[in-house]
């Protein structure tokens, strides 16, 4: 703190601010910021999240355990009453089991997807660059406009059945989206399809860091080019991959308009994400149990988000 | 790139001696030929098919539309169908509503979240620490989507569009917070002593000096957000689902009501038109748009 003195000291000379970068974890900061920098700023940014962020998140923690719904007007506590129904039903596990599975798959293909053609599209040529400007489109394009894009294609007489049926010889009628074990796979497809341009551009400026020298070496030593990528370069995109995978799981378990587009939550509600339920109980007036399950996404985003970072963290360092 | 492809001819020359090393050589050579091919029928098969289904259906009526194919219309009735859906969807309406709720929202969450950022990254200590880490929470956690409808209506502002606002200024305020406080760490504070020592007010200072020097990080942001709430459909639904026409939740409109008739060439007439816009700025401003994309992300 003898640095903090010093720093008061000598406040008009301009070598004081580089000093002013390093933790301060005790007593008051640097009296000039008291003038500087006020701490009323925080003010407007943060009364908008307390009303319109964490406001609702606390209602979320009372309202859970009410019986508000549309068919009377009076609220009532009820305990965990939301909880033990949705619970003894099997609704609460089986939406949360098919929203994990469903984040896990979408973080699988969308970062598949972008690594594959960040790596076909890696060097700057014409071809690549309008590629890659071309295969941003999805990512641009609404959600809901995609899931029905492909609900189109993917019907039992759709598009995509035609071609097959075509290249074949033998009439092809799969109904894509109508299995209640693959469709949950085939909706996750399309979801990375959506976001695999954000991923490629992501990866190729991941491949951009690497230094050519490191190639270069590993050349010399005899690798083959798939050698370099799963021992050289793949690593050092560690970066990279704990960004797209992190933001694709955790942002994935917050879905609704792909899965809503394409299967509504079908067939048999195999494809029932917890956003889904929401919607659907909300729309129904069970305002109480769609809270519940809001509640319940919360938790969930809020207990993997922790472990996820760290995780991807810790790979990356070790690397 | 170019010194690595020279080198790579180097090394394999110097392999070419010892014979068994050759057909790499030319494996590799082949590959740099093949490539432009492969990249072209990649996006002609991942992008080209359905777009292209859905160019055509958009044209066809709605007999030959029922199953959509990459068949070009037997029968054009474009203009028509881009009339009804024009009407029926409201799409005029809905492009209004639709900038009506983003220009304020991106308006406010980039003015309010800086002034925010610039403290938070000027000012240490613990508690700002701590506050910094709750500021950032809502990037990952997800908003309670139901009680914020029990919320607006309370304060008497649910299925308006402030309250529509403040929902999303609410939900990306988090995004702001981090990419702008991890921008201004990397402004030199000297920048700001000069107008101090004028005289400046911090109000002054933030807006004369910091604000325009945020542009680079602003504009990431606002691509990024402006992406998600022009494309967004589930909180609108709660929000504002049929009391203000959004262009999302109209196509949603449109669609369920549609999906029993097999109203495809109206469907997709009204997602040609919604993404037109968007692709009209993408066009323009690719370059920024990928670059900004890549600067925010790769931290």
């Amino acid at each position: 703190m003898a640095q903090g003195t010093e720093v008061r000291e000598r406040s008009a000379t301009p070598s004081a601010p580089s000093a002013r970068r390093g933790p301060r974890l005790f007593g008051p900061a640097d009296p000039r910021h008291a003038s500087s920098y006020p701490v009323s700023f925080l003010l407007p940014a943060f009364a908008v999240l307390l009303v319109f962020f964490f406001l609702p998140t606390v209602y979320n923690f009372v309202y859970a355990f009410t019986d508000w719904s549309s068919f009377k007007a009076e609220i009532n506590f009820v305990g965990a009453d939301n909880f033990e129904r949705l619970l003894s039903n099997g609704d609460l596990l089986r939406a949360l089991r098919i929203t994990v599975v469903y984040a896990v798959l979408v973080a699988l293909f969308q970062n598949l997807f972008g690594l594959l053609l960040a790596v076909l599209l890696e060097n700057d040529t014409r071809v690549n660059r309008l590629s890659r400007v071309f295969l941003f489109i999805p990512v641009l394009m609404s959600a809901l406009a995609v899931g029905y894009i492909f609900q189109a294609l993917l019907k039992p007489d759709g598009a995509l059945n035609a071609v097959l049926t075509r290249v074949s010889g033998d009439e092809v009628s799969t109904a894509w989206l109508g299995s209640t074990t693959w469709t949950i796979v085939v909706v996750a497809v399309i979801h990375g399809w959506k976001w695999m341009g954000l991923s490629m551009l992501i990866y190729l400026a991941g491949l951009k860091t690497i230094d050519g020298q490191l190639i270069e070496a590993s050349k010399l030593d005899g690798t083959t080019a798939w050698q370099r990528f799963v021992h050289v370069r793949f690593p050092l995109l560690a970066p990279a991959v704990t960004f797209n995978v992190a933001t694709a799981l955790l942002g994935s378990l917050n879905s609704f308009d792909i899965v809503q587009a394409t299967t509504g939550g079908g067939p048999a509600r195999s494809t029932e994400l917890l956003n889904i339920f929401i919607y659907r109980t909300f729309g129904q007036g069970l305002f109480a149990q769609a809270t519940t399950m809001s509640l319940v996404l919360f938790l969930t985003v809020a207990l993997m988000a922790f472990p996820v970072v760290g995780l991807l963290r810790r790979r990356e360092n070790v690397l | 790139m170019t010194t690595s492809t020279t080198t790579t001819g180097a090394v394999s020359s110097t392999r070419a001696a010892t014979a068994p090393r050759r057909p790499r050589r030319d494996r590799v050579r082949g590959w740099d030929r093949v490539q432009p091919v492969v990249a072209v029928l990649v996006v002609v098969l991942l992008l080209g098919v359905p777009l292209w289904m859905v160019v055509v259906t958009s044209a066809k009526p709605q007999a030959e539309a029922q199953n959509p194919n990459l068949a070009l219309p037997q029968q054009w009735q474009m203009l028509e169908n881009y009339r009804t859906v024009w009407e029926d969807g409201r799409v005029l309406d809905a492009f209004v509503g639709s900038a009506l709720i983003l220009a304020p929202t991106i308006a406010i969450v980039l003015t309010v979240g800086s002034l925010a950022s610039w403290i938070l990254a000027r000012r240490g200590g613990r508690v700002l620490a701590v506050v910094y880490a709750i500021g950032i929470s809502g990037i990952v956690l997800p908003p309670a989507v139901v009680t914020v409808v029990l919320l607006l209506r309370q304060l008497g502002i649910d299925g308006t569009i402030p309250g529509m606002v403040g929902v999303y200024v609410g939900m990306y305020l988090s995004t702001v917070i981090f990419f702008v406080t991890g921008f201004v760490r990397t402004v030199p504070p000297e920048l700001e002593e000069a107008a101090r020592v004028d005289g400046a007010k911090p109000l002054t200072v933030f807006f004369r000096i910091i604000l325009p020097l945020l542009r680079p990080v602003l504009a990431t942001a606002t691509i990024l957000i402006s992406l998600y709430v022009w494309n967004d459909v589930f909180y609108a639904f709660f929000v504002v689902g049929g009391r203000v026409d959004t262009l999302p939740l109209n196509l949603f409109q449109v669609a369920s009501a549609g999906l029993y008739l097999e109203n495809w060439h109206l469907i997709f007439a009204y997602v040609v038109l919604m993404s037109l816009p968007l692709l009209v700025v993408f066009a323009v401003a690719q370059r920024r748009i990928i670059s900004g994309v890549t600067s925010g992300a790769v931290k």
